[in-house]
């Protein structure tokens, strides 16, 4: 049976050449829109660690008070004296301060020229806590963190550039004229959306390449390469920099446990209380401990342009869906004769549902893979839309292929339910008279 | 015109009626506000920034190493930029407008007020600064060589005297005589205002100080610096092509970034507002086709309803109705279906701009633009409608006595 409809399903469709495109076309374009809108959300959308995002907490704590915060929500860095604190403290199994640091890299061969590259300032357990793989050597350790040793991690890519891609472990690397020992490489490395920086990244760019100790970096005073925020005058010099409440770094810990996680919310809570008691806080303890995917939708990671056009792609598929419904039930309606014939001959309602909705699923096949193909090219061309770092997520997966035929395919059986309703309702006897 | 036997008919038609007119609402929600956002985007994207953009390249450079001072390297890579054939002028700053990063601090008008004041974006420049720039100075004077210094990182920025835009004068003082009168910007010591400038935007594209911004004759003693460098006419290509021989010439150094390092103030905007030009685009193409779509949908249908009506056709054509009949009450058959779909789009299109506005922070729809999308369907219905419309007109009155 499910052949023969098929077959009847295709004369049909090929009897009217331009209704069937119409109706191709229309579900073809809407399901390439929104497909290719949703490839971008998608990207912009993901969980950047997924074996980890629910272990890994990004500390806040408002040491600027309700004048300078907006609806309660604390700043989104921590100032030194906030960070270091807690850190000392050392109530998270693991836990990292970062700040990116700009650096240009002077290699060895004097007829090259330096590079300027991306870095960051941050401890030993930033490697371990985020999973990032190492091809050489390995991280520094939580004693270099403590001897403030001159130690760096570099990229592959990084490594390829110095070192023409060979073994680079205990070699050194001149970063702004001071000597770094090289205690592992990693591949290049950097999620996206980057949880641990959206602050001064807004979630995507190409990360970094080289990565050395906090302590290190605070004696040699490298410059905090990201936003800097003030409420007051820091006054002059580094120190008085340290000693502010500006806020620049960004603490995650690693808590494995739901329990963890709770009584180190309680240790937040605590050490609000603590200084406010101290005179420093002026104002209620008001501290954040959220997982990646809270941070993220905190954050606001995902774009508002990418939000707006899924928005309205959406509508331009729920269009194309009504356009399909209309059509196919003028198409329907003018085999009425055909349909009473059927009915007179024998045919069920049920068979009638099941000949129109085969003939319809055959559209939504014809609309996919157009839509595939339209789709394909959208994902191309998202660079003409998107900015880059975000444009270049947007890939044509499996996934995504496999949700293109499946949406269109169920688009136009939901076109059909109507029209094809319609056609079983047509009273055999009318139609018959009538002819 | 016949509108209630027009409407009699439609009764019976009630599905394909409804079809169109909601086809028609939503494409009305979707196009007008899809056009506002373009139209939105683009304004946006053409924002003037008070600058002559023409003819003007902005470097970004990054000495290397560390030197108790950069303040010789950076006066002998000026010198070297402002020697070159076809420089016109030049100078050094720490950011301008459209770079998307910068310096910005309160402006006050008395040296301990903790309220008040206004926001300003800073660009540290010299006497060369207006004359790069082109902008345009409406009171006052330029700086002169012997007041242009330097300050160092975590130093308040101060000189004694600063230029500053009309919009920032304004606001800290409203009577209009700001040129003359001194200000305290924050941490630091008084600054007489010396010239006004017309207009000069800050270097982000978001922000509610746009225009409010004040040029200080400092060069900030500091590894990163920006040379704003403006050609003689048709002389643009070969500065920008010989700009890093000479500067690597003079000292190798350095680092100017593969992307951003070098760039025509026209790439300068590209890359600004680049997600604001994606929109745009992207919009415009939605729009298209949805256009083209719904017109395809409203041949589709109107087309079928001629030929299920040919008899009906034939028997008005042969009790005396004129072609034109025919060809009108097609016509308007459409319009008031898609009356009825403007009515119900336009209050859509209303819901989802007042939904996007809580949820993007974007303006509220112009009523304009709902008037324009009315139009524009009501003709496209029409336009698609016209030529099913017109081979019902053609249908003979023979067809009354055939049976279907």
């Amino acid at each position: 049976m499910f052949s023969y409809y098929l077959q009847l399903g295709m004369r049909s469709l090929r009897r009217n050449p331009v209704l069937t495109a119409l109706m191709v076309m229309a579900i073809g374009f809407g399901v390439a829109a929104s497909m290719t809108t949703y490839s971008v959300f998608r990207a912009t959308s993901r969980d950047p660690i997924p074996q980890k995002s629910a272990v890994l907490y990004n500390v806040q704590i408002d040491n600027w008070g309700p004048e300078n915060t907006e609806k309660g929500e604390p700043p989104p860095a921590l100032s030194y004296k906030d960070a270091t604190a807690l850190l000392r403290a050392h109530k998270a199994e693991r836990q990292t301060v970062t700040y990116p640091i700009g650096i240009s890299v002077i290699p060895e061969d004097p007829s090259r020229l330096p590079v300027r590259e991306g870095a960051y300032a941050t401890g030993a357990d930033f490697f371990p806590m985020f999973d990032v793989p190492f091809i050489q050597g390995q991280a520094w350790t939580l004693d270099d963190d403590e001897r403030h040793a001159s130690i760096a991690v570099i990229s592959k890519t990084l490594n390829d550039k110095l070192f023409d891609g060979g073994q680079s472990v205990g070699k050194q690397i001149n970063i702004d004229g001071h000597l770094f020992r090289i205690s592992g490489v990693i591949q290049d490395w950097a999620p996206q959306p980057l949880f641990f920086d959206v602050p001064n990244t807004s979630g995507f760019n190409d990360g970094a390449s080289v990565y050395v100790p906090f302590n290190r970096a605070v004696d040699l005073k490298l410059p905090n390469n990201g936003n800097n925020n003030c409420v007051a005058d820091p006054g002059e010099g580094w120190d008085n920099y340290l000693r502010s409440e500006c806020i620049w770094l960004s603490l995650w810990a690693e808590l494995p446990t739901r329990a963890a996680a709770e009584s180190y919310r309680q240790y937040i809570a605590g050490y609000g209380a603590e200084q406010q008691r101290a005179g420093r806080f002026r104002w209620a303890p008001n501290g954040r401990v959220r997982d990646v995917m809270d941070w993220l939708s905190v954050q606001n990671v995902v774009p508002p342009e990418s939000q707006v056009s899924l928005v309205v792609s959406l509508g331009f598929l729920v269009i194309c869906l009504v356009n399909t419904v209309g059509l196919l039930l003028a198409k329907f309606m003018r085999r009425a004769p055909e349909i009473g014939v059927r009915r007179a001959l024998g045919a069920s309602r049920l068979h009638i549902y099941a000949q129109f909705l085969i003939e319809a699923g055959t559209i939504g096949v014809a609309g996919g893979v157009l839509g595939l193909i339209l789709t394909g090219l959208g994902v191309l061309g998202v660079g003409l839309v998107f900015p880059e770092p975000i444009a270049r997520l947007a890939t044509l997966d499996p996934m995504l292929v496999l949700l293109t035929l499946v949406v269109s395919i169920a688009a136009s059986i939901i076109a059909a339910f109507y029209p094809t309703w319609r056609a079983a309702q047509v009273q055999p006897a009318w139609q018959l008279k009538s002819n | 015109m016949q509108i209630l036997p027009i409407l009699a008919a439609l009764r019976r038609h009630k599905a394909g009626t409804i079809l169109i007119a909601l086809q028609i609402a939503l494409t009305l929600a979707i196009v007008c506000n899809a056009l506002f956002i373009v139209h939105e985007r683009v304004e946006r994207a053409n924002r003037p920034t008070g600058m002559n953009e023409s003819n003007l390249i902005a470097v970004q450079n990054r000495y290397v190493g560390a030197p108790s001072t950069y303040l010789p390297i950076i006066r002998t890579d000026i010198q070297a930029i402002r020697a070159m054939p076809g420089v016109e002028d030049a100078y050094v700053t720490n950011t301008y407008p459209l770079r998307r990063g910068g310096w910005s601090l309160t402006a006050r008008t008395a040296p301990d007020a903790t309220k008040g004041g206004a926001q300003t974006a800073l660009y540290f420049g010299d006497e060369h600064t207006l004359k790069t720039l082109g902008v345009q100075l409406i009171a006052g004077r330029n700086f002169t060589a012997s007041e242009v210094g330097s300050f160092e990182r975590q130093e308040s920025p101060s000189p004694p005297q600063v230029i500053v835009t009309k919009t920032l004068a304004d606001k800290l003082f409203p009577n209009g005589d700001a040129l003359g009168k001194v200000i305290y910007y924050r941490g630091g010591k008084p600054s007489t205002i010396i010239g006004i400038v017309a207009k000069l935007t800050v270097p982000w594209i978001d922000m509610d100080f746009m225009d409010s911004v004040t040029i200080m004759p400092l060069t900030f003693n500091d590894g990163g610096q920006s040379f704003m460098i403006r050609t003689k006419p048709g002389q643009q290509d070969a500065v920008f092509k010989s700009v890093p021989k000479v500067l690597f010439d003079v000292n190798r150094m350095r680092v100017l970034p593969e992307k951003y390092g070098i760039r025509t103030f026209e790439t300068v905007r590209a890359n600004a507002y680049e997600a604001d030009r994606g929109m745009a685009i992207l919009m415009s193409v939605v729009c298209g086709v949805l256009l083209a779509i719904t017109a395809a949908g409203i041949v589709g249908l109107s087309s079928f309803w001629v030929g299920q009506r040919r008899k009906q056709i034939g028997v008005r054509r042969a009790l005396g109705a004129k072609r034109s009949d025919i060809l009108s009450y097609f016509m308007t058959e459409n319009f008031l279906i898609a009356l009825a779909g403007v009515v119900v789009g336009t209050m859509l299109a209303l819901g989802l701009s007042q939904w996007m506005f809580t949820h993007f922070e974007m303006k509220r729809l112009s009523f304009t633009y709902v008037m324009v999308g009315v139009v524009a369907l009501l003709g496209l219905g029409q336009a698609a409608v016209f030529a099913p419309a017109l081979r019902a007109s053609r249908v003979s009155p023979v067809e009354a006595t055939r049976s279907v």
